[in-house]
């Protein structure tokens, strides 16, 4: 008799079927210079517009003693920022679309493969995608325009963790959304985090929002972070109160996310979308 | 955990396994209708039947990648609603419908999936299935770029990868050359042989079920309509070819269908 006829392991959470998904994807993009240059591409040339605009404003001709003037890089630190949001989303999003692109569900869970650590890897290779294209466009900025946003210290790792954070939830989302309503949502991947843009706040304060906005721009984690942001740069000090409260509500999205693309998955299990849902 | 197996236990049971999917303006449409079979471990079984007759949705509800209406399957000596995971590291799956990356090379998809299936020396292994299915002059290349008699090379060795206990093939050699085929079915009955795997088999080809399976199940409308060993169904149906058989039951009408206590008094 066989050694596994005696007994069936238990098959827990394993981080080697995880790395194995960040190993798949990770050999998809280093296939692929094109995708390595796109993902530094756009943060790049989104940092050199905001820090010329920054440069603009904080000058005597754009207004001089303006808002912007009183905080160096303000804007820079701002447009960065934003992308570790939108790529932390996109990252999600489109590891998930490749599968759905190569039809290789199917194969992906008749696998041991887990949901969980199928998400954790779409996790995991989003923050590896966000930081190829951040980091290049981040370290620029500092030739360019004099200014670093590391020099933002370790606020900056919670800002960047938070934001991240809440990009891997609408990530879900957006997952979500394509398991169930399959190819025809996947514009959804490049959109929808642009909804939260005015709300976030990223380039002026949540006090420019009309009165009925500003409850809903604070239930956003981004918001907080974007105002912390600023108030780590105009006064030089860390508003604990917008970190815990974007620290809390993004606890309560990521357990929406989780649970809608767990609600979402065995959904997609009843209608056999695994197997059918493609190009 | 430890779970017993006992010895004569199949290697799938699937007890009145029904699939029904909701239409947006009608009744729902039953793809599967409470059927009822065993696989005994070490065989290879066809399922037969012809478009639309329910096999693909069989194969997956085994699989679990769909979840039944009703019913319930274990697959060696495992609940698959309640403990799949248990039993995905023993079983494996090939499908020309369910394909691999194409812009990963054969070694990495191999390797993912090596991986993902929790294989210690993954280099040898997936050297060593190169070397058995002829691949390893693909190995570098991306897999979408290769014939349709390549990737279904590959897809085997994907299946073959952890050694399954029980492989599920889908249209094993569909779209394939009669050379082609002959070599898969031929590595088939070499992998049985060696390894005492069951097979199921979903197949349009009635010469590859002849000479493949020891059983063959009927289906029709989402129901097993009949099953037996391929010469039990010759003498029943007094034909020469598993097709004559296959184009009776396809074209019988709908009353003389068997229902499924018929069908399992027949066998």
């Amino acid at each position: 008799m066989p050694p596994n006829e005696m007994a069936i392991p238990r098959n827990d959470f394993s981080l080697r079927r995880v790395g194995a998904m960040v190993l798949r994807y990770w050999y998809l993009l280093r296939g692929s210079w094109p995708r390595i240059l796109e993902l530094a591409y756009w943060p790049t040339m989104q940092m050199i517009l905001w820090g010329y605009i920054n440069q603009f404003m904080a000058s005597s001709s754009g207004g001089g003693s303006g808002w912007v003037a009183q905080g160096a890089g303000v804007l820079v630190s701002a447009v960065l920022l934003w992308d570790v949001l939108f790529r932390g989303q996109l990252g999600v999003s489109i590891s998930f679309l490749e599968e759905m692109w190569s039809r290789n569900l199917g194969h992906l869970f008749v696998s041991p493969l887990r949901p969980g650590e199928w998400v954790t890897a779409l996790m995991t290779m989003s923050l590896l995608r966000t930081l190829i294209g951040v980091l290049p466009a981040a370290a620029l900025a500092i030739p360019f325009f004099g200014y670093s946003v590391f020099a933002l210290g370790l606020p900056l790792a919670a800002f960047f963790a938070n934001l991240i954070v809440l990009g891997w939830s609408l990530g879900l989302l957006i997952v979500a959304l394509i398991l169930r309503y399959g190819m025809g949502a996947e514009g959804l991947a490049w959109i929808v985090v642009f909804m939260l843009a005015p709300v976030s706040v990223v380039y002026y304060p949540v006090s420019v929002l009309p009165t009925w906005l500003q409850p809903v721009s604070l239930a956003l984690p981004s918001a907080h972070v974007f105002e912390g942001m600023r108030a780590l740069v105009f006064d030089g000090t860390l508003r604990w109160d917008h970190l815990a409260w974007a620290v809390g509500l993004n606890m309560v999205y990521m357990a929406g996310g989780v649970a809608v693309f767990l609600y979402a998955f065995h959904q997609a299990r009843v209608r056999g979308a695994l197997l059918q849902t493609g190009e | 955990m430890t779970e017993r197996i006992i010895p004569q236990q199949p290697a799938i049971r699937a007890d009145g396994l029904t699939k029904r999917f909701p239409t947006p303006d009608g009744p729902d449409v039953t793809a599967v209708d409470a059927i009822t079979f065993a696989v005994p471990r070490g065989s290879v079984t066809g399922l037969l039947g012809g478009n639309g007759a329910g096999k693909t949705t069989t194969i997956s509800m085994l699989l679990g990648l769909l979840l039944p209406t009703a019913g319930t399957v274990e697959v060696l000596g495992v609940d698959m609603a309640r403990r799949r995971h248990a039993v995905l590291p023993r079983m494996n799956f090939s499908s020309p419908y369910v394909e691999l990356p194409h812009r990963l090379t054969v070694r990495e998809n191999l390797t993912v999936y090596a991986h993902l299936y929790g294989l210690t020396c993954v280099k040898k292994r997936v050297q060593e299935l190169a070397e058995h299915l002829d691949l390893s002059r693909f190995l570098d290349r991306p897999s979408g770029g290769l014939s349709a008699g390549q990737k279904t090379r590959v897809a085997l060795a994907k299946a073959l990868l952890n050694d399954p206990e029980l492989l599920l093939l889908d249209e094993p050699t569909a779209s394939l050359d009669p050379d082609t085929a002959d070599w898969i079915r031929t590595y088939l009955e070499r992998y049985r042989l060696r390894t005492g795997a069951t097979i199921l088999l979903a197949s349009h080809n009635m010469l590859e079920v002849e000479r493949l399976c020891d059983g063959v199940l009927m289906m029709r409308q989402g129901r097993i309509v009949d099953r037996g060993a391929p010469s039990a169904l010759l003498a029943r149906y007094g034909r020469q070819t598993l097709e004559e058989v296959f184009l009776d039951i396809a074209r019988a009408s709908d009353d003389r269908i068997p229902t499924g206590e018929a069908a399992d008094a027949a066998e």
